[in-house]
């Protein structure tokens, strides 16, 4: 057994399947520091996920294969994501509805909405074809070609697009106006609106922002992992991220951290696998990971988590 | 009449009725832009579900599960807590009626009613986690009822895999009849459908959800630690002890629609690739029926009928399944989004008011 390999392996496939969880874990960061709850992550994802896919399809069917199909793909996810975000925004925001309720609605929405058009788009298949383009590896000359270490030298353009999301959020939330908008309208909205900021527009724009991560989280598992959209393409990786986003008591580079870790334990079932070190631990135990450590890290027992003071709470004009 | 139209206004009645309607408008919007005719559609829905005996008692196979976990994410949500782990619930019932089934061999008189009470009990410890969890950390439920989920879905894997596999297959062994829900004569009238007793049993759970919450001193506790725990506490309810009370009793319903399904439907279990969506129903069906126990058994009725029915939408007009999901979403998100109508129809109502 090649440690170095095993070693090189697991880092290139932890970053591959982490930058989905990355992406939808911050995305849940924006809004759930403004305040507004986002169980919806899994939906918004399956939501980019299956817009990523088709859009990809069709521009490069029409294109007559190009690499550029695949970023059209894309930024066509980053605005459904939006698009298909705007109806928790507008409940959770102006209509007071419970929050939780209304992501588990979109979540349901999500599913149903792919499934339904892609059943209708690929004649009653219930996947979309596989896709001809997708995403390429960036490579470092003459490093990548390396066989034991090359893959550590290379990635998708998704993780380095990842790095950089994470890099802005963390100035955005820390270092602007608006993130310190942000993070007092998640805390007080009372206090914030006394000091004349727009509580409802601020929400607004923090659900957006979720809804085009958590979508581009969810084009990425399509444009880089599966290749085609399936009921199953995004099966609990919104959940994850959700627990990676607590793991990582909403901060943007933990979160990362947390994500990263998840992601391992994604990574760790193949390498495993691969290994036949499967037969002592069960995959099952892997999987299981993250949300055992979620509930402990609550619990307390892990650190301590502390979420936005004003989380879940609608705020009512004028309020008490 | 004036009675009728009056029950009809209150605000548990009309905003159901109103997103319910909604949604299948919307629905059909959205079957028009597929090319299908709505119509046609939603009379094969009504035909599958309610046109022959057989599709009679299958819609009552389907709406059994959903009274479950209706019931369970009611119960919590009356104590002022969010199940949303009812699923997860869901599925530890179905895994320990399972184990009890199989591994076991007793007569039929002591057999079935043991499985069903050890799904129950294993449900109810299930949800008591979050329960404990809550009271003695202050950890709120519904993160770790989502996170339950996901345990007790590999969980649940993993035990099957290791215990109660059948050779070969990604299924457990069946379960010893004599453990069963369902029986020949009943399944004879109704022309085979996978119809069980299971549909009693939930029954008696509405009942005895309303005697607890309605009738006994416990119920008060439970529901004035929902409507104000802070005023609870004052008056000497142990707020602590009630929210474990409310997840383990919740869970039991859950865990007991586990056990029901498949001890009277499947008769084995599953190696889960992903969730079958019971206890996400379950959400849908307390928020339909306003929480409440003859709420949730209607709201379960509309529910499976839909589920079900949705079936022969396929074969009858060629419409994709899923968008009764569609449907049940929409109809989810209306009724949590209940603002938006109380806010048209108090429009409405100021309309007409300046007009007089």
């Amino acid at each position: 057994m090649d440690w170095l390999k095993i070693f090189v392996d697991l880092t290139h496939n932890t970053i591959v399947f982490s930058t989905a969880l990355v992406f939808a874990a911050i995305g849940g960061m924006f809004s759930e520091r403004s305040g507004v709850v986002n169980i919806a992550l899994e939906g918004l994802m399956i939501i980019g996920a299956f817009t990523g896919a088709v859009v990809t399809f069709f521009v490069d069917q029409s294109l007559g294969g190009s690499p550029i199909s695949p970023w059209i793909g894309f930024i066509s996810a980053i605005v459904a994501g939006i698009i298909f975000s705007l109806p928790h925004a507008v409940a959770s925001i102006r209509y007071q509805a419970d929050q939780v309720v209304s992501g588990i609605a979109l979540n349901f929405l999500a599913i149903g909405v792919a499934i339904y058009f892609t059943k209708v788009l690929f004649d009653g298949s219930a996947q979309t074809k596989t896709l001809k383009a997708s995403f390429d590896k960036w490579e470092i000359p003459f490093l990548a070609d390396q066989s034991t270490i090359g893959a550590l030298f290379k990635a998708y353009p998704t993780s380095v697009i990842m790095i950089l999301v994470v890099v802005i959020s963390y100035v955005v939330l820390f270092k602007t106006p608006f993130g310190l908008r942000l993070r007092a309208v998640g805390e007080h909205p009372r206090a914030a609106d006394t000091m004349g900021i727009n509580v409802f527009r601020t929400r607004y724009i923090a659900v957006m922002i979720s809804g085009a991560l958590a979508a581009m989280g969810g084009a990425t598992i399509v444009l880089t992992t599966t290749n085609n959209f399936t009921h199953s393409t995004i099966s609990g990786q919104g959940f994850i991220a959700l627990a990676a986003l607590i793991f990582g008591k909403w901060h943007p580079t933990k979160t990362m951290f947390a994500a990263l870790f998840f992601g391992m334990a994604t990574a760790l079932r193949s390498v495993l696998q691969q290994f036949g070190i499967t037969d002592y631990i069960p995959v099952d135990f892997i999987f299981i990971l993250p949300y055992v450590l979620t509930i402990l890290v609550l619990a307390g027992l892990i650190g301590r988590a502390d979420a936005p003071s004003a989380l879940g709470r609608p705020y009512e004009l004028g309020s008490r | 009449m004036k009675t009728l139209s009056r029950w009809l206004l209150r605000e548990s009645v009309i905003i159901p009725l109103i997103s319910v309607f909604a949604g299948l408008i919307i629905g059909a919007i959205i079957m028009m832009f597929g090319g299908y005719n709505p119509f046609e559609a939603y009379q094969a829905l009504f035909n599958k579900a309610f046109g022959n005996i057989y599709g009679i008692g299958e819609t009552i196979r389907t709406i059994t599960p959903l009274i479950f976990t209706g019931l369970a994410v009611a119960f919590a949500f009356r104590t002022g807590l969010f199940n949303i782990g009812a699923e997860g619930q869901f599925i530890m019932g179905s895994l320990a009626a399972a184990y009890v089934g199989i591994m076991l061999d007793l007569p039929a008189i002591i057999h079935m009613p043991l499985a069903v009470i050890v799904g129950g009990i294993v449900g109810g410890l299930w949800g008591g986690i979050a329960g404990f969890l809550k009271a003695s950390r202050g950890v709120h439920e519904v993160i770790t009822t989502i996170m339950l989920n996901w345990i007790a879905l590999y969980l649940s894997n993993y035990l099957i895999r290791t215990h109660l596999l059948e050779k070969g297959q990604q299924k457990s062994e069946t379960l010893a009849q004599s453990s069963w829900l369902s029986f020949s004569f009943l399944t004879d009238l109704f022309n085979n459908a996978r119809i069980h007793f299971g549909f009693l049993i939930a029954i008696l759970c509405a009942i005895v959800f309303y005697v607890i919450l309605q009738k006994m001193k416990q119920g008060y506790e439970l529901r004035s630690v929902g409507l104000n725990p802070h005023a609870a506490e004052y008056a000497g309810i142990n707020v602590k002890s009630n929210i474990i009370k409310a997840m383990v009793i919740s869970g039991m319903f859950a865990g007991l629609g586990g056990a029901v399904e498949v001890l009277g439907v499947t008769h084995n279990v599953t190696i889960l690739p992903a969730f079958q969506g019971y206890g996400f129903d379950g959400i849908a069906v307390a928020l339909l029926g306003g929480n409440a126990a003859f709420g949730s058994v209607v709201g379960a009725f509309l529910l499976g009928t839909l589920t079900f029915g949705a079936t022969g939408m396929k074969l009858g007009a060629g419409v994709p399944f899923e968008i009764i999901n569609i449907v049940i979403a929409l109809v989810i998100y209306f009724v949590a989004s209940r603002l938006i109508f109380k806010r048209l129809m108090n429009a409405l109502n100021v309309n007409k008011q300046e007009e007089q």
